[in-house]
């Protein structure tokens, strides 16, 4: 089992995120004297009476003054059994793409809503964007159960509302928790609540230190794409030529064969350097250097895969897109494309339906796709990509859009379409 | 009691292997890049992981030290070995220069610290730096804790936390225009435990302030600062010899020494996991001037 959990909170605003997030690192006692005393002492200049557990979080000026987060946080803590990163993001409508970010690389989303309300449209909006950027498991946690009276059959409610949510998303039941707390009070975060007598799950910390961890979905076999030509060309390395960068996924050892792409030309990995040594194998997560038995012209922007199972190597294809960015996409932008190591010049030729993460359907050929939308469309690049579905690869199957003119990042896309409810969504030809 | 910073040494591997292809992806994709290296703890194993992601090749990137002229001599003694050691390219922008031409002024508190944003920037600007590694750690303090790896700043230099672009997956997005620059921090993931188990498991060698010795201190607001041209002891401050270590280097003006017996790394890691004290809490005086101290110094173009 691994030893490290990945996870990102989301949530709509004012459901106690940051105070959550304060309460776990406040009851894990990973937070020391110093951060303590300058929470106690902000709080007071700020009239309360309690320590206001958030400002633990809450780093910016802005995000105190107003007392919601702004930007992705991310934070460390550790018990006897498991660490973690943690992602805290902003539950602000116009900050989805933070969640989307968080996401990105988690295996384990923590949803807020408020006892009070229940599931709200920013619960499924949030659900299903995790659900299509792939994390694994969900945890729906019912904060402020303390302000309905620790009522079982609100909770019940809520939760029987969000599997079906959730369910509905591709999620099976053994990966979908609900846990009622209060994290103002402490109840069910670290110690289990004597208030809610009715629940006999564990703790969210409980389920935090014993969920199993999953890596990310690799179900494709080894793929490398090439960083940086490693040529040192000094008296002790005259001829050395390496390729360096991090298996996206599977596993290689030496002698086996490998395609490089999109060029197609073949070679065997001869060796696998790094620093401390050659190693027998490389998998996914490693940066190491792969020597190659024949001199081949590879570059930055290549991709090594082993030779009996590459990607497609396409110029076309369908893809999902978060858009991220206020300035809305329609049909036949002209934009970068950063798959792996490559960047390459592309046009969005076709949008062709719009995701409705409410009613989880599809609205078929949308003028445009505007900030947070997600949508399906089809790319066109200038130079072949060699991709793999993002279901099947999270690594090889993502993409950056980037505006050419100004670097910003427009969209996060995935390759194919892995959205969730496949069927409502993706009606089929 | 077991406390938060006590983290297994299992994710080394992952946190290194993220560190060498951050590097890799700035050598691969900017012209210009540059590396902070003032000789700490953090900087030293900023290039003990460059040298790695490079290897056999020398590292593609030259140095540059921001000098407040307020150092430890045993540091920049230090920074100077390992520069020789490695053959690397070393800038060095003396904050000195700046006051004496007076595009600076000091300030009444004595502390530099906050005068080296000028000369970095100046230095960036100069140099046509397009991308500047520090070893800044989103464990250090709230602020940092918003920061992406990569971190676009304007040809101010400023951050803008509402205006930072998403990070997705491992994809980093170094795209800027001419006259601004990205700050890459490969550190990010890191805490400070890591950082130390990490330096015992790759037998790094650190300038010797950073474990215990006898020292003459006086104290100034709770913290043990050394005698040194920064203006100390004032009157009603007394030296005195004391066993001490210092968690971090920086101006000697603002960095306070902690008591401390752990003589080597071992006895290091032991106190680091066992302190109650975060690293910037205990010893650096300039986080304690406003709740939002690093925001504002990060803000104006500081690390």
């Amino acid at each position: 089992m691994s030893d490290l959990l990945r996870l990102a909170t989301a949530g709509s605003v004012d459901d106690g995120k940051s105070t959550l997030v304060g309460r776990l690192l406040y009851d894990t006692k990973s937070v020391l004297a110093d951060q303590l005393d300058a929470v106690h002492r902000a709080s007071a200049d700020r009239g309360l009476s309690t320590p206001d557990l958030s400002l633990l979080v809450d780093g910016l000026r802005s995000e105190r003054e107003q007392g919601i987060t702004i930007d992705v946080a991310y934070r460390y803590f550790a018990t006897p059994k498991r660490s973690f990163v943690l992602a805290d993001t902003p539950g602000h409508v116009q900050y989805t793409r933070n969640t989307v970010t968080g996401a990105s690389t988690a295996q384990l989303g923590i949803l807020l809503v408020d006892a009070r309300n229940g599931v709200v449209e920013q619960t499924r909006r949030h659900a299903a964007v995790l659900a299509l950027l792939g994390v694994p498991r969900l945890v729906l946690a019912v904060n402020k159960i303390d302000l309905v009276g620790y009522d079982e059959s609100s909770f019940k409610r809520t939760a029987k509302e969000f599997a079906a949510h959730a369910g509905a998303l591709g999620y099976a039941d053994s990966e979908v928790l609900t846990i009622p707390v209060s994290a103002l009070v402490g109840d069910n975060v670290v110690e289990r609540s004597g208030n809610t007598s009715w629940y006999t799950g564990p703790t969210l910390l409980e389920y935090l230190e014993t969920v199993p961890v999953e890596p990310d979905p690799h179900h494709v076999p080894f793929r490398f794409p090439v960083q940086y030509v490693i040529r040192p060309r000094t008296p002790e390395y005259p001829d050395y030529r390496g390729y360096a960068g991090q298996v996206a996924a599977g596993t290689i050892t030496p002698g086996e064969e490998i395609v490089v792409l999109p060029s197609g030309s073949r070679s065997i990995v001869e060796r696998i350097d790094t620093p401390d040594g050659e190693l027998a194998e490389a998998t996914a997560g490693q940066s190491v250097t792969l020597v190659l038995s024949h001199d081949l012209d590879i570059s930055r922007g290549d991709l090594i895969s082993v030779a009996s199972a590459p990607p497609v190597v396409a110029d076309e294809f369908g893809a999902t897109l978060c858009w991220l960015a206020d300035k809305a996409l329609r049909p036949n932008a002209r934009v970068l494309v950063k798959h792996g190591t490559k960047t390459t010049q592309a046009f969005v030729t076709e949008l062709i339906s719009r995701f409705d993460e409410q009613k989880l359907s599809s609205v078929e050929l949308p003028e445009s796709l505007q900030l947070n939308e997600i949508g399906q469309v089809r790319i066109r690049t200038a130079e072949p990509l060699p991709v793999d579905d993002y279901t099947a690869s999270r690594r090889t199957g993502a993409f950056l859009v980037i505006d050419a003119s100004d670097g910003t990042t427009l969209a996060a896309g995935l390759v194919g379409a892995p959205l969730p409810v496949r069927d409502a969504f993706n009606p089929g030809p | 009691m077991t406390l938060a910073l006590d983290r297994k040494t299992g994710n080394l591997d992952a946190l290194e292997s993220e560190a060498i292809h951050i590097f890799r992806e700035v050598a691969g994709e900017f012209d210009r890049p540059v590396i902070l290296f003032s000789g700490g703890k953090d900087s030293t194993l900023l290039l003990h992981l460059a040298i790695k992601a490079f290897w056999p090749a020398p590292v593609p990137f030259p140095l540059l030290h921001v000098d407040t002229g307020h150092n430890f001599e045993e540091v920049i003694d230090f920074r100077d070995r390992v520069v020789a050691k490695h053959g690397l390219r070393l800038h060095v922008a003396h904050v000195q220069d700046w006051i004496d031409d007076g595009r600076l002024t000091e300030r009444p508190d004595g502390t530099r610290n906050p005068l080296q944003t000028v000369p970095l920037l100046d230095s960036i600007t100069e140099q046509k730096f397009d991308a500047v590694f520090g070893g800044g750690r989103r464990d250090e303090e709230r602020a940092r804790a918003k920061e992406r790896i990569f971190s676009l700043r304007n040809a101010f230099g400023q951050w803008e936390p509402r205006r930072q672009r998403p990070e997705l997956w491992n994809l980093y997005n170094g795209r800027h225009r001419p006259g601004e620059h990205v700050r890459v921090f490969p550190l990010s993931n890191w805490t400070e435990l890591d950082v130390w188990n990490y330096i015992a498991r790759e037998k790094i060698e650190l300038p010797d302030i950073y474990y215990a010795h006898e020292r003459e201190v006086y104290l100034r607001d709770g913290m043990w600062l050394a005698e040194g041209p920064w203006g100390g002891p004032r009157a009603g401050e007394t030296l005195e010899r004391r066993t001490i270590r210092y968690r971090t280097v920086g101006d000697g003006s603002c960095t306070g020494a902690v008591d401390s017996d752990a003589r080597t790394i071992q006895d290091v890691i032991a106190e680091v996991a066992a302190s109650r004290l975060t690293e910037r809490g205990a010893t650096r005086a300039d986080d304690r001037l406003s709740e939002a101290a690093m925001e504002d110094r990060k803000r104006e173009g500081y690390f």
